[in-house]
Formats: structure tokens, C-alpha cells, sequence
């Protein structure tokens, strides 16, 4: 899977979990930036990546993982 | 804010079917992702309903519950119910409950719901412990639950209580369940202790996460990571399941359960087409793998209407054809335990309309079975309220979907007689398993066996040609049949044929022994002894051959010749019919024949009632 395929799949979660059928991220997007992007969808948003892509973060990559750049690498560094 | 306008349009021109997929996610087999990466846009459309009673519901937790809230709205939604909810502060369920606070005093709940799990049980006992230090800790754990419900009974509303899961790691291995110390051990005493207080208290219900959890499997109903990171003490997977399951109680409590089960007949409640294969090809009992799956259904169904459940027939079919069907020896519904009965050629919309106007219930209180995916489409589309799960073609999947979907749940059992009838049914039971057996001849006794041994039917021609071609071990001339040579026999009176089945106070074990004997000059030669091993060492063998010798007599016959031919697998039998009294009359190598005078012959069978012909 490339960067870019990764990248849409998480916009789509993205879009399903705040129900903005336009929403746009990018790799800079963080919490700061979406103002429903608090702690508990937070995790919201890491299952749904863990389960789309079948992936299990262990709990020293979640505390990293503070925007959508970093939750990509993490992702694409786990499918490789 | 540009986005959501959009959706909103894209709300306002939805059609009915995006209604009907989103409302299959929140059905029995859950869509579990989907209601977790959807859950906002599935909340705008069930909003769309406006017919819905609003109601107040705490949730009081010992551990995160945020999402738990989340969806348990959309189930309770999609039940007709709108929620609005107070959350607990984290962990902070002893202390709403006992101190109390303004928002919740003023929040006037109509239902709490305390979310805790063993993540809150606070001491687990320690292996120093003695058996009255376990009973303190126990009683320590109760009396904390004990205050919560009694204070919080100043709402006078319905307490939803969660009883424990089990812990995924088990120091003690097995001995954890038996051993005072173990936490497996310490966590069914609470639950039971759960369970009694429940049984007692008026207002307080169970939310039976110990079986949620089972059925999820232990290995997936708790994520360690999802506890250290968020301290959700369920994994995010399992949620959708537990907030179905608590919806389950609540739609309960405000009276959404459903009432009637309606039910299509040919391939739903038997196998076949009642009037294209008549009464005797349709699949009902126990002899055919097909047959019990249809039999388990219609036992299910039977349980339902014990309760209270209320019973219909909705079907295309001739009348007469379909009252017959429920006329087989073996169907375990009968025509009486049907409220309403529509078995004609009408569509079943209109007929479905029929049964709960002659019932006099809503609509809203069917559940429609069929396994016709044609039917259940005109159902849904043509008379929406009714419940139609999406039971596909094969009987052993109904049950799932009748169940998982609490489309039933019961509160409470309203007939104290029922109660009763089963406390004394279950006690008779106990007191027989306690009971341990001087002979075992005592033990026969206490199976409380019945048999029928008939001549041959029609009903049974299958299984009695397929016994006679799969049973080895118990048969003595291993001689085999087509089902064109039983019909002949079952017609021909040079034959005396009769089969027997058994049923003991475990259940029936369907038709199990065939004997098939030859009349000549007034000796029957016994062409076929077989018994099928489920029932071996119960004496079924005397009670055929008592029969056997019975219907000799009738026909004034006064000898038995009975042939042994040893085969590969029956060596078991060598000896029956020297057991059964017979004298050697001949031995060529292994396989010998013998001899009964019957002038004088005494019934063998002590233990089993016989009904016969």
C-alpha cells in the first residue's frame, strides 16, 4: 500500500467520525486544528485505523502519535 | 459548517432503503464497524423519526463510558426511545450514588445505568486468606453495591446494574474457579449474589455482562491497551454489543418488547412443502440431521410461547394442508398453540394486517420469521413497523436472530405460577441427579423410560431404510434395504415389522430399533435385529423382543428362529440371542442360528412403559 492510498483510507475515517462528507485533512492537521478532535475521539480515530488497516499501535507509538502526519508514518511503518 | 449543510441535504433527499441498510447495522448480526465509524450520520437519520417518547438516563461508571453512551443512543433511537443523558465524572459511580449532586438531583433519571466491571472490584482475596477472610471480603464487596442501589432508590426509577465479567488471566489456572482464594471463584459468588439481590429488589435489573462476555469471547471483550490509554475497561469492538444488550433491558422497561411471533410454515417450521410432499416427506423430529434443526426451532418457538410470547401462522398455502402439518407425530407445535392462524393465498401483507387486528396488537408488536428473503422484503417495505430479521434460508440460524435481537425480553416473568411449576419441575430434577444409584437396575428406573413399538408407517419408512443401512455394531444380519423393500414389507402380512423409539426424562431419542421378522409355517424367522447404539444397555432389546413375541402370538406363531452372521463390526451381538433364551441350533464357522419356543414365554422387560399398536 503506498503513502497515498493510506492517506485517503484515513480521510475517509476522518470524514466518517466527524460526518463531514468534505472534510480535507493533511499530514500538519492535528487536535488543534479540528475542534472535535478531543481525547476521546482521539481514540475513536486510532481504532477505527487499527481496524481498517488491521493494525495494533502498542501503547509507546500512541503516545506519539499526535497528528495525522505522524499517525500515517506510524500506520504505513506497521504495513510494510 | 459548509460540510454539514451538505449533509444535511444529502439527509433531506434520502430515500427509505438508506433508512433500511442503516437500520441493519443496529440489527442481529451487528455491523459493529460501521455503527462505530458512522455512529453520527446513523444518529441524523434516526432523528428523522419525530414519533419518539423522551427519556432520562444516568449512567453512572467505573470506567470510561463515553462511547458506551454514544451508542446506546442509536439503539435506543432506532427503539423509538430519545435519551438524554448524565455521565458520571470518571470512576465516580460510588460517589454520585451515595453523596449525590446537584445535576443529578435536578436530572430526575427515569433509568441509571451503572457500568462497572472487575476493573472496580477493589480486593481480590489473597492466598493467606481463610474461608471467613474470603466471606469478608465478599460481603465487604456487597455491601458497597447493597448502599448504591438503596441510596439511589430515592429516584424510584429502574437500576440497570452490570454483574462481572471474568479476568482474562487466571493465576491459578483452573483451580482459580474452585479454590476460595481464586478470582474466578470470587467473581461467580458476587455474581450470584448479584443475582439474589436482583430476584429481591424491585426496580434493580442485570445486565449479564458475564454471559456478553462469553459469547464475545474473553479474548476480545477487554483491549489491556484501551485500558491504559483511555481506561475503557471493554474493548471498543465489544461496545456496540453491550449498549444492545442494555438497550435490550430498556426498551424492555418502557414496554417495546414485542409480543407475537409470526411464522411462515413450509421450510421454517418443518423441512419441505407440506402440499407438494404431504405429511409424511415434510422434515420434523429426530431421525434426519435436517429434521432436528427444524424439531430445535419449533422447541425454541414452544419455550417463547411458555412465557408468555403469543404465537402466529402467516402462510401461502391451503388450509386444511397447513393444519395438517402440525398433526406429524413428531411436530412439537401443535395447531392449539397458534393465536391466529392465516394459511391461504392472499398476500401476506394483507394477512399480517389480519393476524393483529384479530389478535388486537399494534403492528409494532410482530416479529415476522420467513425464510423466503421475496416475503420479507414485501414486509418491510409494506408494513414497516413489523420486526422482519434478516433470517436467511437455513432453520439453524433463526434462532440467533429471534434471540440476539431480544425482540422478547422479558423484565420479569408476570405469572407466578409458572414460577412455581418450574421451581418444582427443577428441584424434581435435582433431587433425582443427586440421588447416586445402589444397581443399575435403580438407575434404569430413574430414566423414567417410555417407548413406542409399532409396526411400521409411512411416517417413518426413511429413517427405518436408513437405519438399515447405517447400523453396524448392533445388528445382527447386517442386511440392508432400498425404501421400495420396506414399503413392500410394511404392506405384506408374511411380515411381522415393528420399530421402536424411546424416550427418557433426558428427552426423546427418536426411532432407534428395527426388527423384521419372516412368517412360514408358523415360525418367524428374523430376518433384521438392529438397535442403534445411542440407547444401548437400556433394555430396549427385551421390550422389541417382548413385542416381537406378542405379535407372533397374534398371528399363532409358535417358534422364533433368529439368525446371527458375523460381520466385521457386530461381534457385540454374538450373544444377544443366547441372551434372550434361545437354544444353539446351528454354528457354520462365526455364524450360528437359534431357537425360541414362545408357548411359554415370560415378558423380559421391567423398566420400560410400552405403548403399542
Amino acid at each position: 500500500m503506498t503513502r497515498e492510498e493510506l492517506f485517503d483510507g484515513v480521510q475517509d475515517i476522518f470524514r466518517d467520525i466527524f460526518d463531514e462528507d468534505d472534510m480535507v485533512i493533511e499530514d500538519k492537521t492535528s487536535s488543534d486544528d479540528v475542534e472535535e478532535w478531543d481525547s476521546l475521539n482521539h481514540i475513536n480515530l486510532v481504532s477505527a485505523i487499527e481496524k481498517e488497516f488491521e493494525i495494533k499501535f502498542t501503547l509507546k507509538e500512541l503516545s506519539t502519535l499526535n497528528n495525522v502526519g505522524s499517525l500515517i508514518d506510524s500506520a504505513l511503518e506497521k504495513l510494510k | 459548517m459548509l460540510a454539514y449543510n451538505s449533509a444535511k441535504t444529502n439527509i433531506n433527499n434520502m430515500i427509505s432503503s438508506d433508512l433500511s441498510i442503516i437500520l441493519s447495522y443496529l440489527k442481529y448480526p451487528l455491523d459493529v464497524n460501521k455503527i462505530l465509524r458512522k455512529k453520527k450520520l446513523i444518529k441524523k437519520y434516526l432523528l428523522l423519526n419525530d414519533n419518539l417518547i423522551k427519556k432520562n438516563i444516568a449512567i453512572l461508571g467505573g470506567s470510561t463510558t463515553s462511547e458506551i453512551k454514544n451508542i446506546l443512543d442509536l439503539f435506543l433511537l432506532k427503539n423509538g426511545i430519545k435519551p438524554k443523558f448524565y455521565e458520571s465524572e470518571y470512576n465516580k459511580y460510588y460517589e454520585d450514588a451515595l453523596f449525590g449532586n446537584d445535576e443529578l438531583d435536578k436530572f430526575n433519571p427515569d433509568i441509571i445505568y451503572i457500568h462497572t466491571t472487575n476493573q472496580n472490584i477493589i480486593k481480590y482475596p489473597e492466598l493467606k486468606d481463610t474461608s471467613e477472610d474470603v466471606d469478608m471480603l465478599l460481603s465487604n464487596e456487597m455491601q458497597r453495591y447493597k448502599s448504591i442501589w438503596n441510596s439511589l432508590s430515592k429516584f424510584d426509577c429502574a437500576i440497570i446494574q452490570n454483574n462481572f465479567d471474568y479476568t482474562e488471566d487466571r493465576s491459578l489456572g483452573n483451580l482459580d474457579c474452585y479454590d476460595i482464594h481464586g478470582k474466578t471463584y470470587f467473581i461467580n459468588k458476587l455474581n450470584d449474589a448479584f443475582s439474589l439481590n436482583a430476584r429481591k429488589m424491585k426496580n434493580l435489573y442485570i445486565n449479564d455482562i458475564n454471559y456478553l462476555s462469553s459469547y464475545i469471547g474473553l479474548r476480545y471483550w477487554f483491549d489491556q491497551s484501551l485500558w491504559y490509554q483511555a481506561k475503557y475497561a471493554i474493548s471498543m469492538e465489544s461496545i456496540p454489543e453491550l449498549a444492545f444488550n442494555i438497550n435490550k433491558i430498556i426498551s424492555s422497561i418502557f414496554g417495546k418488547s414485542k409480543k407475537c411471533l409470526v411464522l411462515d410454515l413450509d421450510n421454517t417450521c418443518w423441512g419441505g412443502v407440506i402440499g407438494d410432499d404431504g405429511l409424511d416427506r415434510i422434515h420434523i423430529g429426530t431421525e434426519t440431521a435436517i429434521s432436528e434443526s427444524y424439531t430445535v426451532f419449533q422447541k425454541y418457538v414452544k419455550e417463547l410461547k411458555g412465557r408468555g410470547v403469543t404465537l402466529a401462522i402467516c402462510s401461502k398455502n391451503d388450509f386444511e394442508n397447513a393444519k395438517e402439518g402440525f398433526s406429524h407425530p413428531e411436530s412439537i407445535l401443535k395447531f392449539d398453540d397458534f393465536t391466529s392462524f392465516k394459511a391461504n393465498w392472499n398476500p401476506k401483507n394483507s394477512n399480517i394486517l389480519d393476524i393483529a387486528k384479530s389478535i388486537n396488537i399494534g403492528v409494532d408488536s410482530l416479529v415476522f420469521i420467513d425464510d423466503n428473503p421475496v416475503e420479507r422484503d414485501i414486509i418491510l417495505s409494506q408494513v414497516p413497523s413489523v420486526s422482519v430479521p434478516d433470517v436467511g434460508s437455513d432453520v439453524v440460524e433463526f434462532i440467533a436472530h429471534i434471540d440476539r435481537n431480544g425482540y422478547f425480553e422479558p423484565i420479569s416473568i408476570a405469572d407466578d405460577d409458572i414460577n412455581r411449576n418450574q421451581y418444582y419441575e427443577d428441584n424434581k430434577k435435582r433431587a433425582n441427579k443427586q440421588a447416586t444409584f445402589k444397581s443399575y437396575d435403580e438407575f434404569l428406573v430413574s430414566l423414567d423410560m417410555t417407548a413406542k413399538i409399532k409396526s411400521f408407517s409411512s411416517v417413518y419408512l426413511d429413517r427405518i431404510t436408513q437405519l438399515t443401512n447405517k447400523t453396524n455394531q448392533f445388528n445382527l444380519t447386517t442386511r440392508r434395504y432400498t425404501t421400495g423393500e420396506i414399503d413392500a414389507i410394511t404392506l405384506s402380512d408374511e411380515y411381522i415389522k415393528v420399530y421402536g423409539k424411546l424416550t427418557d426424562k433426558y428427552g426423546d431419542n427418536g426411532l432407534i430399533a428395527v426388527s423384521i421378522g419372516r412368517v412360514e409355517n408358523r415360525t418367524c424367522h428374523i430376518d433384521l435385529w438392529l438397535m442403534s447404539c445411542r440407547v444401548l444397555k437400556r433394555d430396549m432389546e427385551f421390550a422389541m423382543l417382548d413385542e416381537l413375541v406378542c405379535k407372533c402370538k397374534d398371528q399363532d406363531v409358535s417358534k422364533i428362529i433368529g439368525y446371527y452372521y458375523k460381520s466385521t463390526k457386530n461381534s457385540m451381538v454374538s450373544d444377544l440371542y443366547e441372551k434372550f433364551g434361545f437354544n444353539l441350533l446351528e454354528r457354520n464357522d462365526e455364524d450360528t442360528v437359534w431357537e425360541l419356543d414362545i408357548t411359554n414365554y415370560e415378558i423380559k422387560n421391567k423398566f420400560i412403559g410400552v405403548e403399542n399398536d
